[in-house]
């Protein structure tokens, strides 16, 4: 039994860039947002730090300056266009969101405080500048409650814990979905004139992540199995503090407060590698550092594996007010009070640069010589437009999806006024429905569980902080070991109701699919740029690879590669020093 | 080390009624509830149903009764807790199966407070953001907190009792508008408050505020939504 129904545009995903689209298109046409989750449990309330903008509330800032901070933040790699429309739309991005109710802390005049946050400077690098909009460690939960309780107010219409499965094309556009209901084990088939995607991340790849258990790459995954290409996917960022074992994230706030990186003869060290702006140098520096502290023997502890976050000289009014969140969870898991000692920490897979392209209007790229892909929009951390490039700044990501979000609604909605519904096959939902039967045969072949966690591993100990050729090639081995045993494995539960086996098998897939382009590509790329190290090519190359990568997956189950050249703009690559 | 654990199943499919599932899982004293019924889903049983995302109290997803208390699975940790540890669904909400619960008679309470930024709609949109004073901020902090997990609300005496009430987390978040200066929806919200399924259901039992894995002071927030309603003074 398959159920279809009809809306001009079709949001998947529920986080910060689903609801910021929803809020735009549902004031035009007809739309639904369909989620895996309950929209308040996305990933985008976990964020903590901030949201940076150029209001200059507390110093002299302009967005110029933001937008130079993020190009030299990407390592050069992000299409300055698409910074400055960033950039320029964080202001009213921002205030968007104040009007809408959002309680961002104040300065004492009552504007919206701002705060330091890593890589964000004064005047091209002159100094760190006080940028990040933020509410207490919580902003993410707020902006994503805003959102909710706006789209409530706007009547938007919810398909809570749908899990989607494909993308219906037809003559290469795209005409609607197809999902998964979880509560009751069927089949819908959603009809649309334009659809959006903004899944969020895939940083269950990895062992030690920040991310929610959700996070499998559905989107991309969709994505990558229609054919169509994903983007710069070797680029994935890894956060300086993660609690150790956990990688549960203390935000980068931390140090905007003041807080310091210690190795175990209390050094701290990032003096050695950023001497203007040490604690607060971008994520991809601060990781690496820590990951040769270690390597040398300077880590903290019995085993000598992490290094600590040291807030013992921050005013401890500051840290309870302020960071009451991270606070928190440094008490409860690992037993530790930020007041009075350093903080055990390790970096933590957090943020994927990378994934399905886009053009500035959220438009899906078809492939890297410019065409796209017909009423099919994506935002957010699925996507990558590229304002990150190499390597994001701290706090751009809550931009990202507010900006690219609203801007996908529009043309979504510009989109669907003006096209008529293509006609969708009624086989639509076949190969999906076969896939479930399929999987449902349950003889004694293998479960899916023992493959996540070998998948985990080696994209750990090969494809994270530092990578080489040698690694890699491993990695990609196993990987196709662990895809032949995939496609052979089953799922047990025979239920209808509330599989969650099938789920967690099904986002396997989509994560074997992500590690395959992500390790695919990152081979390819011989040079050192941002989250990408190679221990055999430490050195930035822009004669060869000032380019982003597009990886495609053929109908034969091979990859290929493409390669589109980086837009620049008012500036030209150097050399990264902070 | 291994620890032991019961867990309240039901799959309306298969079973005519609840039934307990008696477990062992090999997890750290260091390690939270979560990773337990991770362990029993991963190599025990594999039909167990259970919602989690962030793991770290954050999204709400795994709210749950954990020997006796509401509790997040992602936030309470196995040494903290005697055995074995007994796990049942929240009550309150009709269970889908096992742990998972129907979200929807829950979010249609909260719905019922117009938990969104009300303003006057002929005011003139301010050019920047509106002014607010650091002690106006600080006023609905508290209840700013609030992720929706339902812990309060299915903690409630009150709550079981009568489907009609809306709940201590939909008062929360109705708490979080009319205390926000910027709000000026604070009567209509106090109406429906004063009404048949409002804050005066409430009878101070403190489970909401037991419950709140994000240290919200519930009953408090309850105390003052009712107090406004009584004396018009917010």
């Amino acid at each position: 039994m398959v159920q279809y129904h009809d809306y001009d545009a079709v949001i998947v995903g529920a986080g910060g860039a689903g609801l910021r689209a929803a809020l735009e298109a549902g004031k035009r046409v007809k739309t639904a947002v369909v989620s895996k989750l309950y929209p308040t449990r996305s990933h985008t309330g976990a964020a903590q730090g901030g949201m940076c903008a150029a209001l200059a509330n507390v110093e002299e800032d302009s967005w110029e300056w933001h937008a130079f901070d993020t190009v030299k933040g990407s390592d050069f790699l992000a299409d300055q266009d698409a910074v400055d429309v960033m950039c320029k739309e964080a202001v009213t991005s921002v205030l968007d969101l104040e009007r809408m109710g959002l309680p961002f802390n104040r300065t004492s005049e009552g504007k919206i405080d701002q705060r330091r946050f890593g890589g964000h400077t004064r005047n091209h690098g002159e100094a760190a500048v006080k940028r990040a909009c933020y509410a207490a460690d919580r902003t993410g939960h707020m902006i994503l409650q805003t959102l909710f309780q706006q789209c409530n107010k706007e009547g938007v219409e919810f398909y809570n814990e749908f899990f989607v499965m494909d993308l219906v094309m037809v003559d290469g556009a795209c005409a609607g979905i197809v999902a998964y209901e979880i509560a009751t084990g069927e089949l819908h088939v959603f009809r649309s004139k334009s659809v959006l995607f903004a899944t969020g991340g895939y940083g269950k790849i990895y062992k030690i992540t920040s991310n929610a258990h959700t996070l499998t790459g559905d989107g991309p995954g969709v994505v990558y199995r229609n054919g169509l290409p994903l983007e710069d996917m070797e680029f994935f960022q890894f956060h300086p503090t993660g609690l150790y074992r956990l990688g549960i994230l203390l935000s980068e706030a931390a140090r905007g407060e003041g807080g310091i990186l210690r190795n175990s003869d209390g050094e701290r060290f990032m003096e050695r590698y950023a001497p203007t702006i040490k604690d607060l140098a971008p994520r991809d520096m601060v990781s690496r550092a820590e990951f040769f502290e270690i390597k040398e023997g300077r880590g903290a502890g019995p085993q000598q594996d992490y290094l600590l976050l040291d807030l013992t000289e921050v005013d401890p009014e500051v840290v309870e007010k302020k960071l009451p969140d991270i606070t928190e969870f440094a008490r409860t898991y690992l037993d530790v009070d930020p007041v009075k000692e350093g903080v055990p920490i390790v970096p933590t897979a957090h943020y994927a640069m990378g994934g399905i392209p886009t053009t500035i209007e959220a438009e899906v790229r078809r492939n890297h010589t410019g065409d796209t892909v017909d009423g099919f929009y994506a935002a957010g951390e699925c996507a990558c437009v590229s304002v990150h490039g190499a390597n994001r700044l701290g706090t751009n990501s809550l931009l990202d999806i507010v900006v690219f979000g609203r801007r996908g609604g529009l043309a979504m909605a510009e989109y669907a006024s003006t096209h008529k519904q293509l006609e969708v096959p009624e086989d639509a939902h076949v190969e999906s429905e076969s896939w479930i039967m399929e999987l449902l045969e349950g003889d004694k072949r293998e479960p899916s569980h023992a493959i996540r966690t070998e998948l985990q591993d080696v994209m750990w100990d090969k494809v994270s902080v530092s990578r080489d050729e040698e690694g890699l090639g491993h990695a990609l081995k196993t990987i196709d070991t662990l895809k032949a045993r995939f496609a052979d494995a089953h799922v047990k539960d025979q239920s209808k109701i509330f599989n969650t086996e099938l789920v967690e098998h099904m986002e396997l897939g989509y994560l074997l699919d992500m590690a395959e382009a992500l390790t695919v590509s990152a081979r390819a790329r011989t040079e050192s740029r941002g989250g990408h190290y190679r221990e055999d090519h430490q050195l930035r190359e822009d004669d060869h690879w000032l380019k982003h990568s597009f990886i495609t997956r053929n109908e034969e189950g091979d990859t290929e590669l493409g390669y589109m050249d980086v837009t620049l703009g008012r500036y030209e690559p150097v050399e990264r020093k902070y | 080390m291994s620890v032991r654990i019961r867990i309240l199943r039901f799959d309306p499919s298969q079973d005519e009624r609840p039934w307990w599932g008696a477990y062992e899982a090999d997890v750290e004293p260091t390690e939270r509830v979560l990773d337990a019924l991770h362990y029993v889903k991963w190599y025990r049983d594999s039909s167990l149903a259970l919602r989690r995302s962030c793991a770290h109290g954050i999204c709400g997803s795994d709210a749950m009764i954990i020997n006796g208390v509401n509790l997040l699975a992602c936030k309470v940790m196995i040494r903290d807790l005697e055995q074995p540890i007994v796990i049942e669904p929240i009550r309150g909400l009709p269970v889908i199966r096992d742990l998972v619960v129907d979200m929807e008679p829950f979010f249609a309470g909260y719905k019922e407070v117009k938990p969104w930024l009300i303003v006057d709609e002929d005011e003139k949109e301010p050019p920047r953001e509106r002014i607010q004073s650091q002690e106006d901020r600080e006023r609905y902090d508290d209840t700013t907190k609030c992720i929706l997990c339902a812990a309060c609300t299915t903690s409630c005496p009150i709550y079981w009792a009568d489907g009609k009430y809306v709940g201590p987390a939909a008062i929360v978040n109705a708490h979080r508008f009319i205390f926000d200066s910027r709000d000026r929806g604070g009567r209509e919200r106090l109406e429906i408050l004063s009404g048949k399924g409002g804050a005066f259901k409430c009878r101070t039992a403190f489970n909401c505020t037991d419950a709140c894995p994000r240290g919200i002071k519930v009953t408090l927030a309850i105390q003052e939504v009712k107090r406004a309603a009584l004396y018009d003074s917010v």
